[in-house]
């Protein structure tokens, strides 16, 4: 505790500094996130043994995902986000490259370039997945230094910086990423104080645009999806199928759910995607409204702890890029739940940190990585 | 970052502030509406989905009770359950049916023919997930191939499954019918519960008739399934009642001696046991091989059959209507003492002929010369027509008509036979409903050497030798015996017939026996040597009509236009174990063609192996 010692030396520290710095601060860890998400961690892999049919070798996998995940995210954390904003228009391009090359040399998964194999390695990256990170960063970079609320000129250019990407990864095609990185790029503009004019103008643009992009920008799969979801009846053992076992899956867990490794739905195979993109109807299922409640209120206090950090940021840069990662793990949470609960369209978006999938984990703890960074460099300066 | 441009940080923060603000209540209001669509589902709705889950892991399976098997009296197997292995597929799990059907023809080899049928019964299915049969038999290089393959042929299973076998095969195809796949209108007149499982119908003969018995009360399991359809535990089961095992009256070896002494040739026999009624042999021939029909004929094969001159599907013991010729004389004599038309001193001179008194038209006699003076018996044993000419004249049709249905002609009596024919016994109202016209003399004089409209099947003439054997006793013949092994008794039956005097059986019986071991006997030559009494009459149907003045001369006419051969008869004659009907198609006449195949088949059941292992029981 000699730095603490240090700090209550200081003339005046007590009433600069509303808390003193704990071991949070020391070991740039937040510890109150670091707990929770440890908590969602852990009901994760329970869930994940009972929908990989209680394969013990994925529960295993995924456990060291997310070893190498949280190591990753601690390693992160030490950066002082002034280098990581230093490192952002850099990472950003580093990210254009590999989408790039994903379209040039990619390979091949389920339909869709999305994979980039390094030679030589045997490990494959998903420049989509870094780009998560890298848009907000880019963005919060370029808004950082502007006059906030930003100008008509700012926003084209806020627009243009995360089209680049969006585009990029919806010809891979994969409008699921494409979206959520458009909107990590977007939530940084609205934490930047987006006029209330621009916010109506852009809704009104894309209820406009909704239509003219159903009959020529939309895949006949991606358009399949959206009928799927408004009537998955239609089709119920080809594209509604999935939806229909889910709800099922879902809907008969009741309130106190089937119990651990009960659910029939997801034991007796129903259920499609079990242990990754659909993991939530085998929760549901097992642990019924109660379980969802809480696992719904794990989120949002984690949701909550990233909003706080970011409101105590203590740059501009800091803000935004916590604010905007905050609000795309939301966004994870919202359209995955809403999908498997037959609310949204089916796009391929995992339940954050509770889907089997080394990518995504990864990507959110790097996220919150940045977000713990952010909390525990704080100069000991006043603004 | 060369021009920094002004920020207000205050205000910068206060916008952050608030839209941190407003993020954290858009985030709440957005999980509490999911929380909301969870709540709907979970709770709401929990009713609805839970039945969905149940219905999707629970399934409702028939389960087939197992057929019947059938015996003979001795216990011999008729018809048995073969365990085979069949490839079936369930439409909802497969992917591609084209596809699958493909990949299966590639794999093993199956016949266009079993495509074409699966396609059919696909279209007609019954429940959702239920399997349908593609092919049937598997050997065990194609279950192996298949289950090699199995993880590439979703919704492609092997089955277990007992198929119906005939060991004696074509012998006993028109006695005991077949089962086939059972077809849409006759799942129409079967309890649909009871048969949702069953996928073969007895169609014909004792498959046919005892169908409900044989086929049993279906049973029913709750199964759990996983999404492939594979059964993981059984969560409830009532166990199906099985079909009932029955035994015929059916003397297999009997029957197989009926078929070897008609040689190939077409005809049927028909031998009934007089005491019980228990028919003891019913043989058509030619014949089919039964096994054929069980999963499906082809096409091809069938044609064959159906093509044949020799009509191989008819089944002429129970559907072959034949003029009884001569055969009916015994008959028609219990009906002319009886009715005091002729006592035993009543004699008929036959020159060869009979006339109508103004009538030039001459009633050939078969003989040309004529019998000379011949009573009752002689009439009988000789076969003479004139005396059965005057008789039939003087007594008229309606006499003749009433007895000759006492006897069981004209009608069916049979207790457990279902698709024999009536025959003909012409009467003046039949005459006038079918042809239109009032009787004439001349159709009486007919009628009494059964010729003319009359026509009778081999069953019924048998039917009526057993009346007449047991003196007028009736027992409807039946060919059950046992049904789980309890006898069947109580076998409803028409009045027996009553004489004036008991003693016309014994004349007339008497005369039969005459007619095998008499000097002039017509069936003399089967009767000698015999170790036993019987009592017989042959007959001799004509196939067309010989014109006044015409000779008959058998090798001048082509072999369908031969007369067809019949016999009667019963032994021992006094203590009848035996009554039989003998027809051989075109075979030319009674004492030659038919009353040696009588012979040989009283002789397997009176003193062959076949009494031995009566003997022996």
């Amino acid at each position: 505790m000699a730095n603490g010692d240090f700090l209550r030396q200081l003339p005046g520290a007590e009433s600069h500094f509303s808390r003193r710095p704990g071991l949070s601060d020391i070991i740039h860890i937040d510890l109150p996130l670091l707990g929770l998400l440890l908590l969602l961690i852990g009901s994760g892999l329970f869930v994940l043994y009972s929908g990989s049919g209680q394969n013990l070798a994925d529960v295993k996998k995924q456990g060291i995902h997310f070893i190498v995940a949280l190591t990753l995210m601690a390693t992160v954390a030490q950066v002082d986000p002034a280098v990581l904003r230093r490192w952002a228009p850099w990472v950003f391009m580093l990210g254009l490259i590999g989408l790039v090359a994903v379209l040039l040399a990619g390979a091949d998964a389920k339909g869709a370039q999305r994979w980039l194999k390094i030679p030589g390695v045997g490990v494959r990256i998903q420049p989509s997945e870094f780009m998560k990170i890298a848009v907000p960063m880019m963005v919060s970079w370029y808004l950082a230094d502007r006059t906030l609320p930003p100008s008509f000129k700012h926003i084209v250019g806020t627009l243009i910086i995360v089209a680049i990407p969006a585009a990029l990864i919806i010809i891979q095609p994969d409008l699921g990423t494409s979206i959520l990185i458009a909107a990590s790029g977007i939530f940084v503009l609205l934490f930047a104080g987006l006029g209330l004019r621009w916010i109506v103008g852009f809704l009104g643009a894309v209820a406009a645009l909704a239509p003219i992009m159903w009959f020529f920008g939309m895949k006949e799969y991606q358009k399949q999806r959206v009928l799927t979801m408004l009537d998955p009846e239609q089709d119920p053992l080809g594209a509604g199928w999935n939806i229909i076992q889910s709800k099922t899956a879902i809907g008969s867990g009741g309130l106190e759910g089937k119990g651990w490794l009960s659910g029939t739905q997801s034991q007796l195979d129903f259920l499609p995607e079990s242990h990754t993109d659909f993991i939530i109807a085998v929760f549901a299922e097992e642990f019924g409204f109660i379980g969802v409640t809480v696992l719904l209120t794990l989120y949002l206090l984690i949701i909550l702890r990233g909003l706080q950090i970011a409101m105590n940021g203590q740059d501009t840069f800091s803000r935004l890029l916590a604010g905007s990662l905050t609000m795309t793990f939301f966004v994870y949470v919202f359209v995955n739940m809403g999908m498997v609960s037959g609310i949204l369209p089916v796009v391929g978006v995992p339940l954050p940190l509770v889907s089997y999938g080394g990518t995504s984990v990864l990507t959110l703890m790097v996220s919150f990585g940045v977000l713990m960074s952010i909390q525990t460099h704080k100069k000991m300066l006043p603004r | 970052m060369a021009s920094r441009e002004f920020k207000d940080h205050y205000r910068e923060q206060r916008i952050f502030f608030n839209r941190t603000i407003v993020a954290g209540l858009v985030v709440l209001l957005m999980l509490l509406s999911l929380a909301a669509r969870y709540y709907y589902l979970q709770v709401v709705q929990h009713d609805v989905f839970s039945t969905l889950s149940d219905r999707n892991r629970m399934q409702l399976q028939p389960i087939t009770p197992t057929r019947g098997l059938i015996y003979d009296r001795n216990g011999v197997l008729l018809a048995d359950n073969q365990p085979t292995f069949s490839l079936t597929i369930v439409r909802e799990r497969v992917k591609d049916m084209e596809e699958t059907l493909a990949f299966l023809s590639d794999l093993i080899e199956i016949a266009p023919e079993d495509i074409e049928s699966f396609e059919k019964r696909l279209h007609q299915r019954r429940r959702p997930y239920e399997s349908v049969t593609l092919k049937t038999r598997l050997n065990e290089d194609e279950i192996a191939k298949v289950a090699v393959n199995r993880h590439l042929l979703a919704g492609v299973e092997v089955e277990a499954d007992l198929i119906r076998y005939y060991p004696q095969g074509e012998d006993f195809a028109h006695m005991l019918g077949y089962v086939g796949r059972i077809s849409e209108q006759e799942l129409k007149k079967v309890d649909p519960a009871n048969y949702s499982g069953t996928q073969y119908y007895g169609k014909l003969g004792v498959e046919g008739h005892y169908e409900e018995l044989l086929h049993g009360q279906a049973g029913f399991q709750t199964v759990e399934t996983d999404v492939r359809g594979r059964v993981l535990r059984v969560l409830e089961k009532v166990a199906p009642t099985p079909g009932a095992d029955i035994s015929l009256n059916i003397d297999t070896e009997l029957q197989k001696v009926a078929v070897k002494a008609l040689d190939g040739r077409k005809g049927a026999v028909v031998a009934i046991d007089p005491k019980t009624g228990g028919i003891l042999a019913l043989v058509s021939t030619p014949s089919f091989d039964p096994n054929l029909f069980v999963t499906g004929i082809d096409s091809k094969t069938y044609k064959e059959l159906q093509n044949s001159p020799a009509i191989p599907l008819f089944n002429r013991a129970l559907r072959g209507q034949y003029p009884p010729g001569s055969t009916i004389k015994p008959f028609v004599g219990v009906a002319g003492l009886d009715t005091e038309k002729v006592n035993t001193g009543t004699t008929v001179w036959d020159p060869g002929y009979y006339q109508l008194k103004g009538d030039e038209r001459k009633y050939r006699d078969w003989k040309r010369q004529g019998h000379g003076w011949v009573d009752l018996k002689a009439a009988i044993a000789q076969s003479c027509d004139v005396f059965f000419y005057d008789l039939g004249y003087r007594m008229g049709v309606d006499s003749m008509q009433q007895y000759l249905a006492q006897f069981g002609f004209g009608q069916l009596t049979a207790y457990d036979i279902d698709n024999a024919r009536d025959g003909i016994l012409p009467s003046r109202e039949w005459k006038r409903g079918v042809k239109g016209l009032p009787w004439f003399p001349g159709d009486s004089i007919n009628m009494s050497i059964g010729q003319g409209y009359m026509l009778t099947t081999p069953l019924q003439l048998a039917t009526g030798m057993a009346v007449l054997a047991n003196r007028g006793h009736w027992v409807a013949p039946r060919l059950i015996k046992t049904i789980n092994e309890v006898e069947v008794t109580d076998v409803p039956s028409p009045p027996d017939m009553q004489l004036h005097q008991e003693w016309y059986w014994d004349y007339v019986i008497k005369a039969m026996e005459e007619v095998m071991h008499g000097r002039h006997g017509t069936a003399r030559g089967s009767g000698r040597g015999a170790e036993y009494r019987m009592a017989g009459k042959t007959g001799t149907a004509q196939v067309i009509g010989i014109k006044q003045g015409e000779r008959y001369d058998a090798d001048a006419i082509a072999e369908e236009y031969r007369d067809h051969g019949l016999f009667i008869g019963f032994a021992p004659v006094n203590n009848p174990k035996i009554a039989l009907a003998v027809v051989v198609e075109n075979g030319g006449g009674g004492s030659s063609a038919a009353a040696p195949v009588a012979r040989k088949v009283f002789d397997a059941y009176l003193v062959g192996e076949s009494t031995k292992l009566q003997a022996a029981k």
